[in-house]
């Protein structure tokens, strides 16, 4: 089969009068990792619901898998990893119990469970935690026994909601390493995220979604590059001069941000070289100390607020 | 294989109660002793100075055992909840279980509780002086009657949890089944009572079951007639709960 691992047309959801999805497309190929980067309520949660069979949608075609989630539901479950949101697993029970349960429910046999369960915890440095039951695991304990929960199957879709939210570096580092090797293993992920260094680190492809609906895709290089120019930053030492700086250099204000905190002017241009060389006479010429003048591709942090923004802008108007 | 699969995975989720209470034995043992207290409180302290003819135990005891299964729908409601709100039901949601084992493990589990509660509860009132007279059958027949009462309450507990399984309708429900339970004959004979409170107690479906024991028992307050209504009253409210919670769980996602 040469299908998509996941495919989603038109997707629609309402709850109430609040539309959470508003005809949101989604193409997964086989074996990658996909990034869903949007804003708080800009419905990621509710996509990973329906492609996981907990929701249906109202309408628009989703499949899993190569199977329809609300007529083989049951299929796409064989196939899929649930890494949600918040944790689902069993508080009063112990991370082994949890494990061997689920590996059960996936109908592994008694012993192929309790086998599989061993061979998580191991994986997820969980083997030490003997008898004690989830309620008094820590964050991060948790969250690996909810993604460990999630493998039970070796799935071929993964889906992971904001999987290192509530983490500490390490932990999160930790995730990142587990969902690299799984995908060199032929895994399909399908990660939502509010850190977009993560999904610039993990994602093969990003969808930028806000409310609903995709507002951009693409490689994170090519979202860095459609959101514009490169820049150039200028650090001016005296901070009293900051305005005047910006005045001076020989670009349009319009694209120009200036972060007084950080003492920086950031501004957008198109003839690399040149445009430095005059950034740096200009300064030289006003006699405006620079600490720094470096030239850089947007972030994608920019690329986000950009999208979503103009969105929101376009709406309001 | 694809009804071994669904006893096997009915079984997984009874296990799953199971080893709740292996972790939780101290909650398991109030369960079953406070309806023992309840016993004993009204058997020395409330009884007597009730219009009943024979030993005061002999027809609280029927009517505790009675009470005890309508407030096992409490004590179903809350796992009920607590499950969804732990998010653990997604989980199993997402998995190419049987549909319904998650239900049939929590079924599994409050009868059984259940059923150990009754017998708990049949020693306390044989150590207190209560007797029943109508030999083995009949003494099944009775348990049988408050296990079918259970089972009903059980789907109505489900129901409730399902369709607003708040914290705080819990304790509502936790509250409200007191007057229900007051508002029967377990406790004291309508015909003690003024003439709407004794109508309302007589309709009470707990009141049919509470007679119908009483009959199968020998104990005062037993009519024979009754049987056919606490037949019937426990059918009739799993007829429509149970379809409702069943229903109701399989469309969690809409
Ligand atoms: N069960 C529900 N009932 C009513 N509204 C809902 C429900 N679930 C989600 N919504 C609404 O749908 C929209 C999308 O929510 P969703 O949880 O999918 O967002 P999200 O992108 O995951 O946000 P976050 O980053 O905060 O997790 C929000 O406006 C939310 O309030
Ligand atoms: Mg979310």
């Amino acid at each position: 089969m040469t299908e998509d691992a996941i495919l989603v047309e038109g997707a629609r959801k309402r709850f109430g009068e609040k539309n959470a999805l508003d005809g949101l497309d989604l193409r997964v190929a086989r074996g990658t990792v996909h990034g869903l980067l949007g804003p708080n309520g800009a419905g990621k949660t509710t996509t990973v619901r329906i492609l996981a069979t907990l929701l249906r949608h109202d309408d628009g075609l989703v499949r899993v898998a190569g199977h329809d989630v609300r007529t083989e539901a049951r299929r796409v479950r064989r196939r899929i990893g649930l890494l949600g949101q918040y944790a689902a697993l069993d508080e009063e029970l112990d991370g082994r119990q949890n494990l061997e349960m689920f590996g059960r429910l996936h109908h592994l046999g008694a012993r192929g469970a309790t086998a599989r369960a061993g061979a998580l915890l191991e994986r997820f440095g969980l083997a030490d935690t003997g008898r004690t039951p989830v309620k008094r695991y820590s964050g991060g304990m948790r969250r690996r026994l909810d993604l460990a929960a999630s493998l039970v199957t070796d799935p071929d879709v993964l889906f992971l909601d904001e999987p290192t939210t509530g983490l500490d570096p390490r932990g999160r580092g930790e995730v990142w390493d587990s969902v690299r090797s799984l995908v060199g293993g032929g895994t399909t992920v399908l990660l939502t995220t509010q850190y977009l260094e993560e999904a610039d680190r993990l994602a093969d492809r990003i969808s930028v979604v806000d409310r609903g609906r995709v507002v951009a895709d693409g490689t994170p290089d090519a979202l860095k590059t459609r959101a514009g120019a490169d820049r150039i930053d200028v650090v001016v030492r005296d901070a009293a001069r900051l305005d005047e700086a910006a005045a001076v250099l020989p670009f349009p204000a319009a694209g120009t941000d200036v972060d007084r905190d950080r003492r920086r002017i950031s501004v957008p241009v198109h003839d690399r070289m040149a445009s430095l060389a005059a950034t740096v006479r200009a300064l030289e010429e006003a006699g405006i100390e620079a600490e720094d003048v470096a030239l850089r591709r947007p972030t994608l942090d920019e690329v986000f607020l950009r999208l979503t923004g103009e969105r929101t802008a376009e709406v309001a108007a | 294989m694809s009804a071994a699969y669904a006893v096997s995975d009915c079984w997984t989720m009874t296990r799953r109660e199971l080893a709740h209470w292996a972790r939780q034995p101290v909650q398991v043992l109030v369960g079953l002793v406070f309806p023992v207290m309840m016993l004993l409180m009204f058997g020395y302290l409330v009884g007597g100075g009730r219009a009943v003819d024979g030993p005061y135990v002999d027809y609280l005891v029927p009517g505790m055992l009675t009470l005890t299964m309508v407030f096992g729908l409490e004590g179903t409601m809350t796992a009920v909840t607590r499950d969804l709100r732990k998010g653990v039901v997604d989980r199993f949601r997402a998995m190419p279980m049987t549909d319904g084992a998650v239900l049939v493990g929590r079924a599994a589990a409050d009868m059984l509780q259940s059923a150990v509660g009754l017998l708990l509860l049949t020693g306390v009132g044989h150590a207190i002086g209560w007797r029943a007279h109508g030999g083995p059958g009949a003494f099944l027949g009775a348990l049988g009657l408050l296990l079918l009462l259970r089972f009903a309450m059980l789907w109505i507990g489900i129901f409730l949890a399902l369709v607003a399984g708040r914290p705080e309708l819990v304790q509502a429900v936790q509250i409200l089944v007191w007057p229900v339970g007051f508002l029967s004959n377990a406790f004291a004979s309508p015909d003690a009572m003024p003439g709407w409170l004794g109508t309302a107690v007589e309709w009470n479906p707990m009141s049919a079951t509470a007679t119908a024991v009483r009959a199968l028992l020998g104990n005062p307050g037993g009519e024979p007639g009754h049987l056919g209504a606490a037949l019937l009253w426990p059918l009739l409210l799993l007829a429509i709960f149970f379809p409702l919670a069943v229903r109701r769980f399989a469309r969690l996602g809409t």
